[in-house]
């Protein structure tokens, strides 16, 4: 399979695939990788520790995400706050700008967000760097490094 | 027979001349002060002028001559090359190249704009920066960011011939000013964030072919070394492909070792200096033979190479960080200059590295003579052997001792290095370097990373702050003896100096800002004598030249880079405006036990983003009344 075939096509399918995973998710414990009734990706916090999905978010964002979207999700000079677009974006419209990524041609020159698809690094861990990014943008994690719970 | 021999006689004329070598346009406008021929000035990249119509008592004087607005708002490095009449620059992607006519201040002579894949921009892992163009023998040289390097005919700006030197869809891109020596141009690459295989190539000046490729890891016939003539801290190399042995399996296909920063060149010695990068991913477990770190030097990554521009083989090597485990990227440029140590007139080659030690080496011969610390706040290594040149490492600041998924906290310098790509200037009136630094430390957190062409392949989580129980700035301009390895004097800055330094004979010495001023200082104290606010921050460097007689100031200005990660999050919104702050805040709760209370010396820390904002501008000043 080309990049071409993972762009073009599978994005929804593996969303959808990955939501099947969170519908099928069992019911969470605060510490591991809890899932909204819904089957949406979230997060616990509590006395500032966090559930394990979300510290793995957390360092996932770290490594690859924040060269761009800047540390805590808060954007740079040439890419937006997370910490923003996640109050707008639900887990399954993340994972196809995700995988698929993007592109906006505007006034200050095209904006480029590559494909994660094919990345292992990104793409195995989606859940939880949304875990990660929704708890920012809701405001209930402050910037830093988060500690797990019972840590 | 006897033409052959006639030809070698005199190739061997040319051969002792040295210089002969050079490229005689390159010598003639660099030997002009006129002129700011290169993007360092010289091909010794001291960024040093003779000019001193502008001198200490006058630059109070100095004010805006004219401006000019690049219509790109990314980052912009490099500088202004003035030849003549012709002023040229260059913007970050989509890298237009704009030739000025001084005549008319600011008249667009030609223009030029590649068409580019926009799908280069996110492989560029810290924007979309380029450090400028190349100008020799009436043709400009630009390296794009897709690996397209490029010969425009400097008159016209008619592309000439083009050569691919790279692909993106591996994480390949071209950030690089290329140097132009004899009939040969070289460039490097970029992406040693996802896992590239470092090079320097050279291509023919009048038909674009490359002539040869030297990589910066395998085997040595691909690293063009010669394990008995090639030598490191003065002796042969002796053992036969070092750039495969250090390395685990076949990491070393992705061993980064990328060739970013910028080159210089000796016409005596006919030698080129550069430097590689970091070894491929940040976590250095996956980097370690048997997980031995004594095996692991991951050669030759974070190497500074002397190389014959003919041929590319390397005459000698010096490896600053072996097994690097910050990201300690060893591509600073190599700055050359005579001078003396313990009474001894030496050729010398100074390298302020990223690991925050600066380094000064007999450049004939690899020798180490003098390594110091830049910054006295440096941690991760008490002192560098002088022996056997190798930096003894700190436990406590070692990622690879501390192991894989365990924060290691309070190393300083900071990934950024305690200078990264702003280059530093030498004065031979004074003997001294005068050096744009960060000061700033980091917490690191190495993890296994999964390689995939063309995608990031890093492996760490890094968290950056201003270093603890100091001014509470980010930055400091300094002067720097090389002959002594001390600190003459410095200059504490709120954000990291990122832009080039100039020194001249007028005794002023210039740097500019993240806020966006252009300072200039008194070279004998670092005493402030005059500064402007530029429309956005600085990360290019400043030139100065002369047009009918008159001495120009040219910078461009252009917040963005590595430095406008979290440094700029705040221009984009509201909530973001602290986020540098934020970042820079080391976590409470994981009590790292960094103190960010005294923050007092420059002032209150506040975001970038409450100080300039987007925008590229070219700003030339002037002292209206030169006397």
């Amino acid at each position: 399979m080309t990049m071409k075939d993972i762009v073009g096509l599978p994005a929804r399918v593996l969303a959808l695939a990955l939501l099947s995973v969170a519908v099928a998710g069992p019911a969470a414990a605060d510490k591991d990788a809890p899932y909204t009734k819904d089957g949406e990706p979230t997060y616990t916090v509590k006395d500032g520790q966090v559930d394990r999905g979300t510290y793995n978010g957390y360092r996932r964002f770290h490594s690859t995400c924040h060269t761009c979207h800047g540390f805590d999700a808060t954007g740079s000079s040439f890419a937006p706050a997370l910490v923003d677009s996640l109050k707008r974006l639900n887990f399954q419209q993340f994972s196809e700008v995700v995988i698929n990524g993007r592109q906006v041609a505007g006034a200050t020159g095209d904006r480029v967000m590559p494909s994660f698809g094919m990345d292992p690094n990104v793409a195995q861990h989606l859940e939880d760097i949304y875990r990660y990014l929704k708890a920012r943008a809701d405001g209930a994690l402050p910037g830093g490094r988060p500690q797990r719970i019972g840590s | 027979m006897k033409d052959l021999s006639r030809w070698l006689l005199v190739s061997a004329a040319f051969f002792v001349a040295g210089s002969a070598f050079a490229n005689d346009s390159v010598m003639k406008n660099q030997a002009n002060p006129n002129n700011w021929a290169t993007q360092l000035g010289n091909y010794q990249g001291q960024r040093y002028s003779p000019l001193d119509k502008i001198n200490a008592n006058n630059v109070k004087d100095l004010q805006v001559a004219w401006t000019f607005s690049t219509g790109v708002l990314r980052g912009h490095e490099g500088g202004p090359i003035v030849i003549g009449d012709m002023m040229y620059i260059h913007t970050p992607f989509p890298n237009k190249v704009f030739a000025l006519d001084l005549k008319e201040p600011g008249r667009v002579v030609w223009k030029y704009e590649p068409v580019q894949d926009p799908t280069v921009i996110p492989v560029m892992c810290c924007d979309t920066v380029n450090r400028g163009v190349a100008v020799a023998d009436g043709k400009v040289f630009l390296a794009q960011a897709d690996n397209t390097l490029v010969a425009l005919d400097a008159q016209t700006g008619k592309e000439l011939w083009k050569a691919k030197n790279g692909d993106h869809t591996k994480g390949e891109t071209l950030t690089a000013a290329p140097l132009v020596v004899k009939d040969k141009v070289y460039v490097g690459i970029s992406g040693g964030e996802f896992g590239v295989r470092g090079h320097l190539t050279a291509y023919d000046t009048n038909s674009g072919k490359m002539v040869w490729r030297a990589y910066s890891t395998g085997p040595d016939a691909d690293v063009k070394i010669d394990p008995q003539k090639t030598t490191m801290m003065g002796k042969p190399i002796g053992q036969k492909d070092l750039g495969v042995s250090t390395w685990p399996g076949d990491e070393w296909k992705r061993g980064g070792g990328t060739t970013w920063g910028w080159y210089t060149y000796d016409p005596d010695l006919n030698l080129i200096y550069y430097g590689t990068g970091n070894p491929g991913t940040w976590n250095p477990a996956q980097r370690a033979v048997d997980g031995d770190r004594s095996k692991s030097d991951n050669k030759w990554s974070m190497t500074i190479f002397a190389r014959d521009p003919e041929t590319g083989e390397a005459k000698w090597v010096y490896q600053k960080t072996p097994f690097d485990e910050w990201d300690f990227d060893g591509v600073n440029e190599n700055i050359l200059a005579d001078i003396s140590i313990g009474g001894q007139q030496r050729k010398v080659l100074v390298n302020f590295d990223r690991n925050g030690f600066a380094y000064t080496l007999d450049r004939a011969t690899g020798e180490l003579l003098v390594a110091q610390k830049y910054d006295p706040t440096v941690n991760w290594a008490t002192e560098i052997d002088m022996k056997t040149g190798r930096p003894k490492v700190v436990d406590k600041y070692s990622t690879f001792a501390n192991g894989e998924d365990k924060n290691t906290t309070g190393v300083c310098p900071a990934a950024l290095g305690t200078k990264d790509q702003q280059p530093a200037s030498f004065s031979p009136d004074t003997g001294l370097f005068y050096v744009p630094t960060n000061h700033i430390c980091m917490d690191y957190e190495p993890f296994s990373v999964s390689y995939t062409a063309g995608q990031a392949y890093v492996g760490s989580t890094v968290s950056m702050y201003p270093t603890p129980n100091s001014h509470g700035g980010m930055g400091n301009f300094i002067a720097w003896d090389p002959a002594a390895g001390k600190i003459v004097w410095s200059r504490p800055e709120r954000f990291a100096v990122w832009s080039g330094a100039l020194t001249t004979k007028g005794g002023v010495a210039y740097y500019g800002t993240l806020e966006g001023y252009v300072v200039a200082v008194n070279m004998k104290d670092g005493q402030e004598l005059w500064r402007f606010k530029t429309p956005s921050g600085i990360i290019g460097n400043i030139n100065t030249y002369t047009h009918n007689g008159k001495q120009y100031i040219a910078v461009l200005s252009g917040v963005g880079g590595w430095a406008g990660i979290g440094l700029a999050a705040g221009l984009t919104q509201e909530s973001g405006a602290g986020a540098w702050h934020q970042a820079v805040h080391p976590n409470r709760a994981t009590g790292t036990g960094i103190e960010t209370a005294g923050l007092g010396a420059v002032g209150a820390h506040k975001s970038l983003g409450e100080y300039t904002q987007l925008g590229g501008v070219l700003t030339v000043f002037h002292v209206p009344d030169q006397k």
